[in-house]
């Protein structure tokens, strides 16, 4: 586990997300909620890959915004009847600061339907 | 499990009270601790499926709707093959047959009904029986194997599907039915001639306005021989199934001394006498009213469910019926009251030849009642009408020959879906085809046109095949299938409708999200990627200047002010007006399309270019060397002004459209709406902008200018209808923005201008807006109130609120 500071919580907006990129180009989206909670997940619904970065942020849910698959922000788990889950990550926020470990990720590699049909 | 829990009972393992649960479970998990009697020895199934059961089209397994392991998984306590006997309220708990006694702090009823036995000789028979559960079921099935000839008693609804089943079992049936024609609750007497006609053709045998006077026994004494009717005529028969009615099973309720009358009476809370015990289902009386269909039932359950969570806002105030007769190859559908009676009147279309006959019944120019025979395909919708109490005499002379929402794109001309196979596609938007559905609804037990969106994702993005996929469901499921409710909530975070929403907004002045989510008791903390984006509108256009705009309760297309594509990068469209552009733009446009390795231009139905491919990071600065206004091609605001080339060089022109364009364009730019609104302006009658297909779409003629409002171009192809003719250019702004303000304060969130027309009437608008002058002057002015000082979001990105982080991408400091 290796935590690297990425920004101060106050650089996410209240029930929304930024997009940090990782050395290999993949893209994590880190996600606050109305209770100032950080979240982690991959930025690539399980449906059709659409980037949940800039969906809406709700509860401890967020709606894709290509076609409303509604992802738990806690476990990368769609909710039913959908199925599907997208690759968590750790972080967490100290004094001001969110720090992610970009390397965290759990869940096997996320094949997405998109790319399975190909 | 906490001990501390409050503890409800079910008295029922059914459909009505494990409804009630799941629908408990959906608003309070784990707010009871929960135990579930029930009599019969199975887990829950769906009862309406139990005639495809015994026609030998589905099996029990196929028609289980909770297995043991959910009642397991939420943490139910399932008692089967338990009778409850005894209520005892002083002491708050159940006892049953084996002696179980369950303390309860509140009690749910669920106890069903039991079928009505004909008081006649030699009714206790070896081979009587009645038709009621997967019990009855199976003693059919069984003697179906073993013998030969079976009498029906009941020309109802249950009886038919009985008789049917026997049939296709190999028995020789025939129905004795006490009323001149068959079904006469349900149909009248020429669409009971048809369904008679067709029964008879299946090998049904009929002996109508028939009394049972006696079942004899054989020569043992002991099982069934012959019914005799009292025309003195014997039937010969080894079985014999009762299907002539039901009465609420109310013993139980009764023994424990609450008040009955038929059923268990219940208030519009689905509360008895006793504060304590609720009950739901086909054992009550609400209103003077027993159900037996599941629909109501249904109903009931979500009510009932709202007030065991403690949310206390939801009332049952009674459902209309309907019908639909589960025989396959027999298209039968009735609603509401057909009989008619003073003051009523009836449109009819009868075609025997084809097998075709439509009844419906109007009074005070509203839907009272409906019959289909042969062509049911417009059952959902007349029903909806029904229920809805819609006022008809517009549409009087359109309305037998249905809603026109079958199809304008993909299934043309598919208007049974009974006949459809199970390959043909329903759902062009998700490639979903009949057969997916069907399973859905069989595998997962839906009852609900949202069950069957959320399940498979048919009807749930265009919507244009909504009445199809309804059709599909009350197929499948029965004509007793859950229609929506006629109250349709915003969404599952609140009871309330839009309207109640946008009401409370203007009268307690909410000027933000949370308020009203305070104020009106929402369910969800912050809502829902439904609910946001609408409160955030109705604010908005309710309160322009005071209320302040959430981004974080936008689309993403609104909150980065393009338009997302499907691999993540934007479109953006820059604003052309009335089409019209110059050498300068197109130059701009070209270097910008370079610089930022732009892959796609492509020239829009709107008349302007649309640069697609864009990287997010890349929007400011694509937006900054454009150098033009933004075209909101990505909000619900006005888009574009289409415009033909008028008069100016047109020989056929009579009027100057393209400056008409303009200065609508102008006007009204930066207008944000409950949806999407689009404008054309055509220089003569020959129309080349296409006005007849749009929002408000105008047309210039030699003495002025023709409104059209209401016209869209989408989905469904629906044609404007005439506003209203004016002189001058200064009008058509007028009566233009007058309406669209109508529209923006009235609308409800995603409701285009045709469907809010339809909603609240043409006439209405016209009044609100033609023919009252003051208002529309009042509308116009808070029309240019609201759009006053509104920034360009491209150009003024701070004034407008957008956030510019969202455009960097982070990097670990």
């Amino acid at each position: 586990m290796s935590y690297i500071a990425i920004c101060k919580l106050e650089d996410i907006p209240s029930l929304g997300a930024r997009r940090y990129r990782r050395d290999d180009g993949k893209v994590i989206a880190v996600f606050r909620n109305a209770e100032d909670k950080v979240f982690a997940l991959q930025d690539k619904c399980p449906h059709k890959g659409g980037p949940l970065s800039q969906g809406i942020v709700f509860g401890e849910s967020v709606a894709c915004p290509l076609h409303n698959w509604c992802i738990g922000l806690d476990d990368g788990k769609a909710a039913a009847p959908d199925e599907g889950m997208t690759e968590k990550f750790s972080v967490r926020v100290a004094d001001g600061l969110v720090e992610l470990d970009p390397w965290s990720g759990v869940s096997a590699p996320m094949v997405c339907q998109a790319e399975a049909a190909e | 499990m906490k001990l501390d829990k409050p503890k409800l009972v079910v008295v029922g393992n059914g459909m009505a009270g494990i409804r009630t649960v799941e629908e408990l479970l959906k608003l309070s998990p784990g707010l009871y601790d929960i135990t579930v009697f029930g009599a019969e020895p199975h887990p829950n199934y769906n009862r309406i499926l139990l005639s495809p059961v015994l026609a030998g089209e589905q099996t029990f397994d196929d028609i289980v709707l909770n297995t043991r392991e959910w009642y397991a998984e939420k943490h139910i306590t399932l008692h089967t093959g338990k009778k409850v006997v005894k209520i005892d309220r002083r002491a708050r708990c159940v006892e049953t047959d084996d002696g179980t006694r369950e303390p309860y702090d509140r009690l749910l009823l669920a106890t069903g009904s039991d079928p009505f036995i004909l008081p006649v000789p030699g009714k206790d028979l070896e081979g009587v029986i009645t038709y009621r559960d997967i019990h009855d079921t199976e003693r059919m099935i069984a003697a179906a194997a073993t013998h030969k000839r079976a009498v029906v008693i009941g020309g109802g609804l249950l009886g038919l599907e009985a008789a049917n089943g026997l049939k296709l079992r190999g028995m020789e049936v025939t129905v004795v039915h006490l009323m001149p024609w068959l079904m006469e609750r349900q149909l009248d007497r020429t669409a009971a001639g048809l369904l008679q006609r067709t029964l008879e053709g299946k090998g049904l045998a009929f002996r109508l306005e028939a009394k049972t006077e006696a079942l004899l026994p054989d020569a043992t004494g002991k099982r069934l021989a012959a019914v005799k009717l009292n025309g003195g005529e014997e039937l010969p028969a080894d079985l014999v199934v009762m299907a002539v009615g039901i009465r609420p099973n109310a013993g139980l309720a009764a023994s424990a001394g609450l008040h009955i009358d038929r059923g268990v009476v219940v208030n519009d809370t689905m509360q008895t006498y006793d504060p304590r015990i609720y009950a739901v289902g086909e054992c009550v009386a609400h209103r003077g009213i027993a159900y037996g269909l599941v629909a109501p039932l249904f109903e009931q359950a979500r009510v009932c469910a709202n007030h065991l969570a403690q949310f206390g806002i939801a009332r049952y105030s009674g459902s209309q019926v309907s019908t639909k007769l589960k025989v396959t190859g027999v298209d039968l559908f009735s609603a509401g009251n057909f009989t008619g009676g003073e003051g009523s009147e009836d449109i009819v279309l009868s075609d025997p030849g084809a097998g075709v006959y439509k009844r419906l019944v109007l009074k005070d120019d509203k839907l009272i009642g409906a019959v289909l025979y042969g062509d049911t395909v417009d059952g959902a919708w007349l029903f909806k009408l029904i229920r809805e109490g819609t006022n008809v005499a517009p549409m009087r002379d359109r309305i037998m020959f249905g809603e026109s929402n079958l199809g304008d794109t993909g299934h043309q001309g598919q208007s049974k879906a009974a006949v459809m196979p199970d390959s043909a596609e329903v759902c062009g938007c998700n490639g979903v085809c009949k057969g997916a559905i069907v399973n859905a609804i069989k595998a997962q037990g839906l009852f609900t046109l949202e069950d069957v969106r959320k399940h498979t994702k048919a009807s749930s993005s265009c919507g244009s095949c909504t009445g199809l996929v309804e059709q599909i469901l009350m197929f499948t499921a029965g004509g007793d299938y859950s229609a929506a409710p006629t109250k349709k909530s915003m969404c599952g975070c609140t009871d309330h409708t839009h309207q109640e929403v946008r009401d409370a907004i203007r009268q307690q002045h909410l000027l933000s999200i949370p308020a009203v989510y305070q104020f009106l008791e929402w369910r969800s903390p912050n809502g829902c990627a439904s609910c946001r984006p609408a409160i955030n509108y109705y604010l908005l256009s309710t309160w322009p200047h005071e209320a302040k705009d959430d981004p974080q309760s936008r689309f993403i297309n609104e909150r980065s002010h393009a338009n997302i594509q499907k691999d993540g990068t934007y479109s953006v469209v820059p604003r052309m007006w009335g089409g019209e552009t110059n050498s300068a733009e197109l130059r701009r446009i070209a270097d910008v399309v370079d610089k930022y390795n732009i892959p796609t231009v492509k020239v829009t139905g709107g008349q302007r270019l649309d640069l697609l491919g864009v990287k997010k990071e890349d929007l400011p600065a694509v937006w900054k060397e454009l150098d033009m206004p933004s075209g909101h091609a990505y909000a619900k605001a006005l888009r574009t002004v289409k415009t033909c080339v008028g008069s100016d060089w047109c020989r056929f022109g009579t009027q100057n459209s393209t400056l008409m364009g303009q200065q609508l364009e102008r006007a009204l730019w930066r207008m944000y709406a409950p949806h999407k609104v689009k404008l054309a302006v055509s220089g003569c009658p020959r129309n080349c902008a296409e006005s007849g297909i749009k929002d408000v779409g105008v047309i210039g003629v030699d003495s002025g200018w023709e409104i059209y409002v209401a016209g869209n171009g989408g989905i469904k192809t629906e044609v404007a209808e005439f506003f209203c003719k004016v002189k001058t250019h200064e009008e058509v702004l007028e009566y233009s923005g007058a309406f669209l303000q109508l529209y923006r304060e009235e609308g409800w969130y995603l409701e285009r201008t045709v469907h809010f027309v339809k909603r609240v009437g043409l006439d209405y608008c016209k009044q609100r807006v033609v023919e009252d002058a003051a208002n529309r002057k009042a509308l116009w002015e808070r029309l240019q109130f609201a759009l006053d000082g509104e920034p360009d979001p491209w150009h003024e990105p701070e004034k407008a609120g957008v956030d510019l982080k969202q455009f960097i991408p982070l990097v670990p400091a």
